[in-house]
C-alpha cells in the first residue's frame, strides 16, 4: 500500500505524511500538482489524497490526470474549503471528501476503507 | 372588505398604521397624493360644470325677466290705446257738436237738452252739458243741478282751456259726490271772440274698462294723475284719490316699463304710459314675485341639476382617486417589503461568504497545527522515551481538544455559508435543530437557559431547504433568547401531524408579547426593540421564508410567562412551492 499526499501547505502534508509512516503506511508527499504528475511517472500509488484548492491546478483535475496513469486509483479528497458545488462533485467523484482538519484516525479509517473496496 | 366599501375606506388611510414604517411614510404622502388627485379631478370636472350652470342660470333669468317685461309693456300700450279712444270719442264729439250747432242753437235750452239726450244715447255717462262765453260764465246749462249763470272765470280749467283750446280735467267728485271728470273744448267765433263747451263725464266706465282687463291675478291696471293720486279704483287696491306708493314716473311718449320695489314690500313690474292732451297716466303694476314663479320652478331645477352633478362627479372623483392611490400604496408596500427581503437576504449572503472565507483561511493553518501536536502526541505515544511524561501529554491533548473545537466551529460557518443558497435536498430535522443550536449554545450556557429539544423518532427525512429552515429556527430561537432572562427554559419540540405535515414548537419562558403588539410582530419593521438595535425584520423574514417553504406560523404569548411559535411544515415543500406558483 502505497498513497501520495498533495496539497501546497508543506507544513501540513510533511506533518501528515510523517505521522502515516508513524502508523506503518507509506507515503509520499509532494506540494503542487506539477510534482505530483512527475512523481507518478516513477512510482506506483494505490491511493491519492488530494487538497481541492491548490495554485496553478486544483485537486480535481489533477485526480483527472492520475487517473489516466494509473486507472483505478483511489482518491481522498480534503479541503479547507466548502463551496457548494465543490462539496458535490467532491463526494460524487473521490470515495470521501474530508473536511480539513482532519482527524488522523478518520482519515487511516477512510483510507482502509477505499482501499478495500 | 368589499370593493365599494374599500374605495371608500382605503387601507392607505385606515390601514394598519405600523405596517407603513418610517421609510414608507417617508416615500410617499398618500394622503397629501390623494387630495391633491382629488382636489385637481374635482376642480377641473366641477368648475366647468359651474360656469355653465351659471351661464344657463342667467340666460334663462334674463329671458324671463323681460318677457315679463314685454308682456306688461304690450298690454300698457294696449290698454292706453282704449283709454285714449275713450276720451277721443268723446271730445271729438263735443268738436263736432260745436262745429255743427251755432252758437245760437247751443244757448237754445231745449236744443241743448237735445243735444245731452243723444250724447248719453251715443256714449253714456254724459251727465251734464253747459255753455260757458268769453267772460267766464255758464250761459246756458242741462244737467241735474242749477248752475247757469256761475262764473268760471277764476277757474284754473279756465285759463287751461283759453290757452290749449281743449281741456280733461283730473277726476273730481263735485256736487254729486260721484267721481266724474270734465271735458272742455272752446270754439273760436269769427269776431275774435269765443265759447265753451263743457260736459262732465261718470268715470264708471273707465273703471270697467280697466278692471276688465285680463291681468295676472296679482296684476292691476289703474290710472293715476301727474300729482301720482289715483283717478280710477285700482282692484282691490288703494281707493279712489288716494297716494299710490310708487313715484310718478317722468314724462314719456312711448310706453315704458320699470322696476321698482315698495320700501319694505314686495318688487313691483310697473309698465306706464301717459295719455296725450290729458293728465292722466296709465299704469299697470304687477307682483314681480308672482310673474316669476315659472321661473322659479326652472331655478330650483338648476340647482336640483347642478347638486346632483357636483355629488356625482365628487363620487367619481373620490372614488377613482382612492381606487389609484390605495393600488399605489399596495404597490409600493409590496416593493418595499421585497426590497428589505432582498436586502436582507443579500446581507445573509455577504454574511456567508465572509464566514466561508474566513473559514477556509483559519482552516488551512488549522490543520497543521492539528497535524503538528498529532504528531507530538504520535511521537509520545510510540516512542518509549516519551511515553512516561503525563503532563507533556495532557499538554498536547488539551492543544489537540481546542483544534478540534476550531475546526467544529469553522465546519458549522461554512456548512452555514453553503446552505444559503435555495435548494431542496434531503433534511434530517434533528440535525438542523442540532446545528443551529450549536451555534447558540455557549450563550445559552453562559446565560444559564436550559434548552430542550424533542424531536417526535417518527418524523422521516423529509424534502426542505435545509438553508432557509436554518434561518428559520435561528431567528426563532435568537427571538427566545432576547426575550429569556438567566434561568429560562426553551423547549424545543417536532411531532408528524400526518403524512403530509410537521408541526415544531418553540416555546420560551421568557417575558412576553403584549396583545396589542402580536398583531404586528410578523410586518416588517416592527420591532419592540426599537432603541436597542433591532431592525425589525427577523420575523417578517421568518414569515416570509416559511411561506417559501409551503408552510405557516402562528403564535401565542403571555405577558410574564412566555411566548410559543408553532410552524406547520410540509413533508413535501417543493411540491407545495410548484403548486403554489
Amino acid at each position: 500500500m502505497r498513497i501520495l499526499l498533495v496539497d501546497d501547505e508543506e507544513e501540513f502534508v510533511a506533518t501528515l505524511a510523517e505521522r502515516l509512516s508513524l502508523r506503518d503506511i507509506e507515503a509520499d508527499w509532494v506540494t503542487s500538482a506539477r510534482e505530483a504528475e512527475k512523481i507518478a511517472d516513477t512510482r506506483h500509488y494505490d491511493l491519492v489524497v488530494l487538497d481541492v484548492k491548490m495554485p496553478h491546478m486544483g485537486g480535481r483535475q489533477l485526480k483527472q490526470l492520475l487517473e489516466k496513469k494509473m486507472p483505478g486509483i483511489k482518491t481522498i479528497y480534503l479541503t479547507g474549503h466548502g463551496s457548494e458545488e465543490d462539496y458535490k462533485a467532491g463526494s460524487a467523484e473521490a470515495e470521501y471528501y474530508l473536511m480539513k482538519p482532519i482527524n488522523i484516525n478518520d482519515l487511516i479509517d477512510k483510507i482502509n476503507d477505499a482501499l478495500a473496496t | 372588505m368589499p370593493l365599494s366599501l374599500k374605495l371608500f375606506k382605503p387601507d392607505f388611510l385606515w390601514g394598519r398604521k405600523t405596517s407603513d414604517g418610517p421609510l414608507l411614510r417617508h416615500m410617499v404622502n398618500y394622503g397629501r397624493l390623494w387630495r391633491s388627485a382629488v382636489m385637481l379631478t374635482a376642480l377641473s370636472a366641477i368648475l366647468p360644470l359651474l360656469a355653465i350652470t351659471w351661464i344657463d342660470y342667467n340666460v334663462s333669468r334674463k329671458a324671463v325677466e323681460s318677457e315679463t317685461m314685454e308682456r306688461t309693456s304690450r298690454t300698457v300700450s294696449n290698454t292706453r290705446r282704449t283709454i285714449a279712444g275713450f276720451l277721443t270719442e268723446r271730445k271729438s264729439a263735443l268738436d263736432f257738436i260745436v262745429h255743427d250747432n251755432a252758437m245760437k242753437d247751443l244757448l237754445d235750452l231745449p236744443r241743448l237738452a237735445v243735444i245731452l239726450d243723444n250724447l248719453q244715447k251715443s256714449f253714456g255717462g254724459v251727465t251734464d252739458i253747459g255753455v260757458i262765453d268769453a267772460s267766464g260764465r255758464q250761459v246756458a246749462y242741462i244737467g241735474p243741478y242749477s248752475l247757469e249763470g256761475k262764473d268760471y272765470s277764476d277757474q284754473k280749467w279756465f285759463r287751461k282751456v283759453i290757452e290749449k283750446g281743449i281741456f280733461v280735467s283730473d277726476v273730481f267728485l263735485g256736487l254729486r259726490n260721484e267721481p266724474h271728470l270734465v271735458i272742455a273744448i272752446k270754439y273760436d267765433l269769427p269776431d275774435g271772440s269765443f265759447y265753451i263747451l263743457r260736459t262732465s263725464i261718470d268715470t264708471d266706465r273707465l273703471n270697467d274698462l280697466l278692471i276688465n282687463l285680463e291681468l295676472s291675478p296679482h296684476g292691476n291696471a289703474f290710472i293715476i294723475n301727474d300729482q301720482g293720486i289715483l283717478q280710477t279704483t285700482a282692484a282691490n287696491r288703494e281707493k279712489l284719490f288716494e297716494k299710490i306708493p310708487i313715484p310718478v314716473p317722468p314724462v314719456s311718449s312711448k310706453t315704458e316699463v320699470f322696476q321698482y320695489t315698495v320700501p319694505g314690500k314686495e318688487t313691483l313690474i310697473v309698465g306706464y304710459a301717459y295719455i296725450q292732451d290729458t293728465p292722466f297716466i296709465l299704469m299697470i303694476a304687477k307682483n314681480k314675485n308672482e310673474l316669476m314663479k315659472t321661473w322659479h320652478k326652472t331655478r330650483l331645477q338648476i340647482f336640483l341639476f347642478l347638486g346632483g352633478g357636483i355629488i356625482i362627479v365628487l363620487g367619481g372623483v373620490i372614488g377613482f382617486a382612492t381606487y389609484f392611490v390605495n393600488n399605489i400604496y399596495l404597490a409600493d408596500q409590496r416593493r418595499v417589503k421585497t426590497l428589505h427581503q432582498v436586502e436582507y437576504s443579500n446581507k445573509l449572503a455577504s454574511i456567508g461568504r465572509l464566514a466561508a472565507g474566513v473559514a477556509h483561511e483559519i482552516n488551512n493553518p488549522l490543520a497543521i497545527i492539528n497535524e503538528k501536536s498529532g504528531l507530538i502526541k504520535d511521537i509520545f505515544l510510540l516512542k518509549q522515551q516519551y511515553a512516561q511524561d503525563t503532563k507533556l501529554i495532557s499538554l498536547v491533548d488539551s492543544i489537540h481538544d481546542s483544534v478540534a473545537r476550531c475546526g467544529a466551529i469553522t465546519k458549522q460557518l461554512l456548512s452555514f455559508a453553503r446552505h444559503m443558497d435555495s435548494s431542496f435536498q434531503p433534511v434530517e430535522l434533528e440535525k438542523v435543530i442540532q446545528g443551529v443550536i450549536s451555534f447558540l449554545g455557549k450563550e445559552a450556557e453562559y446565560r444559564n437557559i436550559e434548552i430542550n429539544v424533542q424531536v417526535s423518532p417518527d418524523i422521516p427525512q423529509f424534502e426542505s431547504d435545509r438553508g432557509k429552515l436554518q434561518q428559520i429556527l435561528l431567528n426563532l430561537i435568537n427571538n427566545s433568547f432576547a426575550a429569556l432572562t438567566e434561568g429560562g427554559h426553551l423547549d424545543i419540540s417536532a411531532e408528524k401531524l400526518n403524512d403530509e405535515r410537521i408541526r415544531i414548537t418553540v416555546a420560551d419562558t421568557g417575558c412576553g408579547i403584549p396583545a396589542k403588539a402580536i398583531k404586528h410582530i410578523f410586518e416588517p419593521f416592527f420591532s419592540t426593540k426599537v432603541n436597542v438595535g433591532g431592525t425589525g425584520l427577523g420575523l417578517s423574514i421568518t414569515y416570509s421564508l416559511i411561506q417559501e417553504l409551503g408552510g405557516t406560523i402562528d403564535v401565542t404569548s403571555e405577558v410574564g410567562i412566555g411566548t410559543t411559535f408553532t410552524i406547520i411544515l410540509p413533508l413535501n415543500a417543493q411540491q407545495h412551492k410548484k403548486e403554489g406558483e
